[in-house]
């Protein structure tokens, strides 16, 4: 099983520029958590800070007991071992092939043999389609399989937290679907720790457990998805629908009267709704909470789904009301069984699911039989 | 940002001191990168090997020329060939090699962590659990510390043969002569002396250049301006080192005869 990451009053600045102050958040063991924010908003920085490669300024950062902020190299290099990172374009070693570079931390860190690596490099390799490959220099193949190379390196060690910078970021709309579905697998198949830091909304509604936005030097919100997806707050609606009108401005943040008039020329022109259906930027479309991608038919089922169900209903009732409602729509029968206000299968509510995405969808159709 | 403030300028030295550090602790770490470090000696060589040794013949040639010249106003033409092994296994050898090494080699390993560095390669190294101070640092300064050694040998023969070669054919000095004053002032601390000095530059031309690297940002332009900054320092702290170094040698070692 993952583990937990514990993050407490955070701060990070360079020289006097505060990037972000006082974030405070807990990375529950397995699932998978998503880091939205505009772009500057420091979440490289963030990512960066967490695996130690950056010190913060304040604030602890806790992992299995150790402080990575206050921690000596050795423990913060035993430490990192955890770790598992896809840097934004891969960070593939450029001078040697890919077999080489996925082998790097076995040949680095392990007394394999040669043919055991060689066993455990073509099992990563298969997993991100790069069979075949095994040859070319980083510089002889494009982005995406760069990005592929680069979680296959990640994977290598087993690795019990493995982050993301920005997965999606110069990959076509197909291939980010493909590795969407590869993210949810691998946690399904590793029950790892995952933090995903992206801007990309479809992402953000379909694959995580979690989400948080960072925005104006602040960690916003941070909650399970359904908190989030259904929030009130302006920041996290204008951000979860690409819509210009918000206190997110082009180069910064705008003056408060301006957002205020903004949103209320919008209120008029016929309500602060998501935009139509495929009309969003970046997946910023549709309303509501979208079921979650499930792990491909055959693999074993996401053993922090079960984990998370138990962790939300036992807060459920310090949600917001339209949360509380999204996540008892998305239970399964045996945690639906347990609400307190739990009477008989007609009474929920079945439909007002948006449209999901290929297996995700069938699968929440097929619960809902079941319910009724 | 405020890269000019005083503050700033010795956060710096106490980085590149502690770099320094660093490596002398991660050099006698296992595992060892023996072959990074054979890669990289060869590497060095074959960047520096052709200009050191260009450089050398014309440099021996100078010498010999003025050597060559005050001897005779002096009225001291035997001691040619002893005063020109004197001044090039002495001084200008090191001081060729340093030149050499900072210029080809420094600047080729500050431009190659430097591009690592803006490619995250650095990064993701280190959080794959392994330091890239001693899988890429140690193994360059090591190298470089060898090269430097070698080239300084390659030096001091070409130096020396080229010094010849004026005297004894352009400016009509006789080659018995020059060759039998050869050991009347020079000894072999000299040579000692050259050699540690060529190394200790070997030495602070890789850590300067690693350290440029390793902390360069801000893009390929971040990349030019470490390689810039990294030959210049390299330079200035070499003929500063190599003054200290001088001074104490005389204290040291007696010149011969006295």
């Amino acid at each position: 099983m993952g583990v937990e990451v514990a993050v407490q009053g955070l701060t990070k600045s360079f020289g006097k520029q505060v990037i972000w102050g006082d974030v405070t958040l807990t990375l529950p063991p397995g699932e998978i958590s998503v880091m939205l924010g505009p772009s500057g908003t420091g979440k490289s920085v963030f990512l960066k800070t967490l695996v130690g490669l950056l010190k913060p300024d304040r604030g602890s950062i806790v992992i299995k007991d150790v402080d990575l902020a206050r921690c000596s190299e050795h423990q913060l290099y035993e430490t990192r071992k955890l770790f598992g990172v896809l840097f934004q374009d891969g960070a593939l070693f450029g001078s040697m092939n890919l077999f080489d570079n996925i082998a790097f931390p076995l040949r680095e860190h392990t007394r394999k043999s040669e043919s055991e690596i060689r066993q455990i490099v073509n099992e990563k390799l298969e997993m991100v389609g790069l069979t075949g490959t095994e040859k070319k220099l980083p510089g002889e193949i494009s982005g995406g399989m760069r990005k592929r190379a680069g979680l296959a390196r990640a994977l290598v060690l087993d690795p019990e937290i493995i982050l993301f910078d920005e997965p999606d970021s110069g990959l076509d709309p197909v291939r980010v679907a493909y590795l969407n579905q590869l993210i949810v697998d691998l946690n399904a198949q590793t029950d790892s720790t995952f933090l995903i830091v992206t801007h990309d909304i479809g992402t953000a509604r379909t694959v995580p457990d979690n989400l948080g936005l960072l925005f104006r030097r602040e960690l916003v919100m941070f909650g399970t998805r359904e908190v989030l997806l259904t929030s009130d707050e302006a920041v996290v609606e204008q951000f979860l629908n690409g819509r210009r009108e918000g206190p997110i401005g082009m180069s910064e943040e705008k003056d408060a009267s301006q957002v205020a008039a903004e949103l209320a020329a919008l209120g008029d022109r016929g309500g602060v709704s998501a935009p139509a259906p495929g009309t969003g930027p970046k997946g910023a479309s549709g309303t509501g909470v979208p079921p979650q991608l499930l792990p491909s038919p055959g693999l074993p089922e996401r053993k922090a789904a079960g984990r998370r169900q138990d962790r939300v209903l036992a807060m459920l009732h310090t949600l917001p009301e339209k949360a509380q409602e999204a996540v008892k729509r998305a239970l399964d029968d045996e945690h639906r069984s347990r609400l307190p206000d739990y009477r008989s299968p007609e009474s929920q509510s079945p439909d007002s699911q948006a449209p999901g995405s290929h297996s995700a969808g069938s699968e929440a159709a097929e619960y809902e039989s079941v319910a009724e | 940002m405020s890269s000019l403030s005083p503050a700033a300028a010795v956060g710096h030295a106490g980085r590149l001191f502690a770099l320094f550090l660093d490596v002398a602790r991660l050099s006698v770490k296992r595992p060892f990168q023996g072959r990074e470090f054979i890669q990289q000696a060869w590497f060095i060589a074959s960047v520096t090997i052709l200009p050191t040794a260009l450089v050398a013949i014309p440099f021996g040639a100078v010498i010999a020329l003025q050597l060559g010249t005050l001897t005779r106003q002096l009225g001291a033409q035997s001691f040619t060939g002893a005063a020109s092994v004197l001044a090039v296994i002495r001084e200008a050898s090191p001081i060729v090699c340093a030149l050499l090494i900072a210029g080809a080699g420094g600047s080729a390993i500050c431009a190659d962590l430097g591009s690592r560095k803006i490619r995250d390669e650095i990064d993701a190294m280190e959080v794959l659990g392994i330091s890239p101070v001693q899988r890429l640092v140690v193994p360059r300064v090591l190298a470089c510390m060898l090269v430097a050694a070698a080239l300084n040998g390659l030096v001091s023969v070409v130096g020396v043969a080229g010094g010849y070669f004026f005297n004894v054919v352009l400016q009509g000095g006789t080659p018995g002569a020059y060759l039998a004053s050869f050991s009347a002032l020079a000894q072999l601390p000299d040579l000692y002396a050259g050699e540690l000095k060529a190394v200790v530059f070997g030495l602070i031309a890789a850590v300067v250049a690693s350290y440029k690297g390793l902390n360069a940002g801000g893009g390929p332009k971040g990349v030019g301006d470490a390689v810039n900054q990294s030959v210049v320092i390299t330079f200035l702290m070499l003929f500063f080192v190599n003054f200290v170094m001088t001074a104490v040698y005389f204290q040291v070692v007696p010149p011969k005869g006295s």
